[in-house]
């Protein structure tokens, strides 16, 4: 089953009294436990897309299934709860709570989903273990390195198992040396925890690494590209 | 469990913006504690002057506080003896009596005929040594010792006199009053007296000085059969009453002369009969049960019973007075506490726009955003009021113990006292109020968060 399904989408931005068109007629599946990149040039409407899929904007025409799960006529409080159980994000900026640790931070979202004590707190150590960042579960973001804090922000996203992560240039913020690292770090945890990652980027490096990749231009797909696809033609 | 945790952090992130906001709070609950502790020592002061007089209620004749002071003979209590004994012996009263005293208040006019003077006087008589033992109710441990009653141990003429008695009756050098200046000699359009009639007024001028350095005045009222009597009474004392009105009109003699002064030869009677008890607090039971106790046993006679509110409406003016202005500053205060935490709580939302973008993006629902900022408005709240209550009881005791007296009315000086201590109305008024105060201060701020647009927080730079 597909991790994503969206059909017909289009979403217009209001700037004063003009619509700005943002997306327009996005017709997409987002294959399950995939590595998709959407790339394109700044304003092509990445974000918007990304935003969308994760339920924090709603389109203005289509329909939007995200893990089998129609969303748009979903409450306001429902689509926190699904967003707490079946999507992870990582952002450019990390935005991790500054007033937590980086045991915390990962915790948090399993606090939402009302997980267990032992199990959260098998889980949130695991993660970061897995991120190399166990003996560093003490530490506030304000003491960790921006590579660091992407990787309390990647097992986050882990943190409740969801179906689907996201993340909006994850790499934009670090050095090329650090990006990489990162990216392969996802990669890992990708493949790991079979989970489906969508990432919008133009970073060559992380779109070499897609195993889908969706090219947007000027709020339309102009073309999709499978692992499959690019096996064949090379 | 996280709410608090993050609620906590976040306040320590912004410490001196904290501390801001906390020092506005415990500003504001200390000002609403140290002025409710001022009225309440007012409170308890007049009240204590009031009780240690007059007792917490009267037992009078029905009518007679409306309009017996013209004809207190009329409106006297027959066989009060009987009804002071039933009183005391009832077992229902009893555990609740300190006194149970008679008095009668006459008007009349007190006379120095000697320096041809008089004026309208309001005497009253009292049982001495109930009077001592009622000046020792302390219910609200009041500093300092209770001043001697100068009718104490004295004989059966002597009365004491307001200072302003004693000035207009031209008494003030005799009776060794300060301050008390002493009129020109005010030339007489009269004729003079005959020579016979001066002869009589200079006799009876030298024995107005007594021996002891006192003074003697007649107090002429009207008796009980309507003939004007006179008693001659010698005045030990000038004491200031610290009301003008009162001080210029008061006359305190032993209860028999009083008697002999208006029923001359008849049955004596009272006006009252003071019921001192224990604590105030007592007044409605001590009060339901005289009724009870005088419609039983003393049906005979009208009577009805007073409390010293009702007796003393000056009382009842001034609490109303102080809770005004309690009032008023208490919501002045909560204003002040008002805008400062939801201005605080404004800036936290604005600042941690991307945190609230985030949050609701990991799954946070609204209703979370908004406990967290209430949580952190309630925090605030609550530890500027602990630290209020506590600078303000700290406040309390020096001023307490510094030495400061202030004079309420009808009475001599006495220690300034801020009842904070103990008064737990008070302090819980002023905790619950400042913490729901900053709690609503918080709402706005929270609501606002809670209803961001997720894109546009996490887009906030």
């Amino acid at each position: 089953m597909d991790s994503v399904v969206l059909k017909q989408v289009s979403k217009t931005y209001r700037l004063d009294a003009i619509g700005v068109p943002a997306l327009t007629d996005i017709n997409l599946e987002i294959r399950a436990s995939r590595f998709t990149v959407i790339s394109g040039a700044s304003g092509s409407g990445k974000t918007t897309l990304l935003n969308l899929i994760g339920c924090i904007d709603k389109p203005d025409g289509g329909e939007i299934v995200v893990a089998g799960q129609p969303v748009q006529r979903l409450s306001d409080d429902a689509l926190s709860d699904f967003r707490a159980r079946h999507i992870g994000f990582i952002f450019q900026n990390f935005n991790l709570l500054p007033v937590l640790t980086a045991y915390e931070n990962v915790e948090y979202p399993l606090l939402l989903t009302r997980t267990p004590a032992a199990e959260r707190k098998e889980r949130v150590e695991n993660l970061l273990a897995a991120v190399g960042l166990a003996n560093k579960a003490g530490n506030r973001p304000g003491e960790l390195s921006g590579g660091e804090r992407q990787r309390v922000a990647i097992a986050r996203a882990l943190a409740p198992a969801p179906r689907l992560v996201l993340a909006d240039e994850p790499t934009a913020n670090l050095d090329s040396h650090t990006g990489q690292t990162i990216l392969a770090l996802m990669r890992q945890m990708q493949r790991e925890h079979r989970v489906s990652f969508v990432i919008s980027s133009h970073d060559p490096q992380v779109q070499a690494e897609a195993d889908d990749a969706v090219k947007i231009r000027d709020g339309r797909v102009v073309a999709i590209e499978r692992l499959e696809d690019r096996g064949a033609q090379r | 469990m996280k709410t608090f945790a993050i609620a906590t952090r976040n306040l320590l992130r912004n410490r001196r913006r904290s501390l801001t906001t906390l020092l506005a709070m415990i500003l504001g609950v200390q000002t609403v504690l140290l002025f409710g502790g001022y009225s309440r020592n007012i409170t308890y002061g007049l009240q204590t002057g009031f009780v240690q007089v007059g007792g917490h209620l009267q037992i009078q004749r029905q009518g007679y506080f409306l309009y017996g002071a013209g004809n207190p003979a009329v409106y006297g209590i027959a066989d009060y003896e009987k009804i002071v004994a039933a009183v005391k012996r009832d077992p229902e009263l009893a555990p609740m009596l300190t006194v149970v005293t008679p008095s009668l208040q006459l008007g009349g006019i007190a006379g120095n005929f000697a320096a041809g003077v008089s004026r309208t006087v309001f005497a009253r008589g009292t049982v001495v040594e109930d009077q001592i033992f009622m000046r020792l109710w302390n219910d609200y441990g009041f500093p300092g010792t209770q001043r001697r009653l100068a009718l104490a141990n004295t004989g059966p003429d002597a009365a004491v006199i307001g200072t302003g008695v004693a000035r207009v009756l031209q008494l003030c050098e005799p009776l060794q009053v300060k301050n008390c200046p002493q009129p020109e000699a005010a030339e007489s359009s009269s004729k003079p007296l005959p020579a016979d009639i001066a002869a009589l007024a200079a006799q009876e001028s030298k024995p107005s000085n007594t021996p002891t350095g006192g003074a003697r005045i007649e107090l002429l009222a009207a008796s009980a059969r309507g003939a004007p009597n006179v008693a001659a009474l010698n005045v030990i004392k000038a004491e200031n009453q610290n009301v003008k009105e009162l001080d210029d009109v008061f006359v305190a003699l032993h209860l028999a002369q009083a008697q002999r002064l208006v029923y001359g030869a008849d049955t004596p009677r009272v006006t009252a009969i003071g019921v001192q008890l224990k604590h105030t607090r007592q007044i409605p039971a001590a009060k339901a049960r005289l009724d009870r106790l005088l419609t039983e046993q003393f049906k005979d006679q009208p009577l009805e019973v007073l409390d010293f509110e009702t007796l003393n409406p000056f009382y009842g003016q001034t609490i109303g007075l102080f809770a005004t202005i309690f009032g008023f500053i208490a919501v002045l205060i909560g204003a002040i506490v008002l805008f400062t935490v939801s201005n605080t709580m404004s800036t936290a939302v604005v600042e941690r726009t991307t945190e609230i973008g985030t949050l609701r993006a990991i799954g946070l629902r609204r209703s979370g955003i908004r406990r967290l900022f209430m949580c952190e408005g309630l925090m605030l709240g609550a530890i500027g009021a602990v630290l209020g209550v506590l600078i303000a009881m700290a406040i309390a005791a020096i001023i307490n113990r510094s030495g400061l007296t202030w004079t309420p009315p009808g009475r001599e000086a006495v220690p300034l006292a801020i009842y904070v201590w103990g008064e737990l109305r008070l302090l819980f008024g002023a905790v619950i109020g400042v913490i729901v105060v900053a709690v609503l201060s918080a709402w706005w701020p929270a609501r606002r968060a809670a209803g961001m647009n997720i894109v546009e927080a996490l887009r906030h730079v």
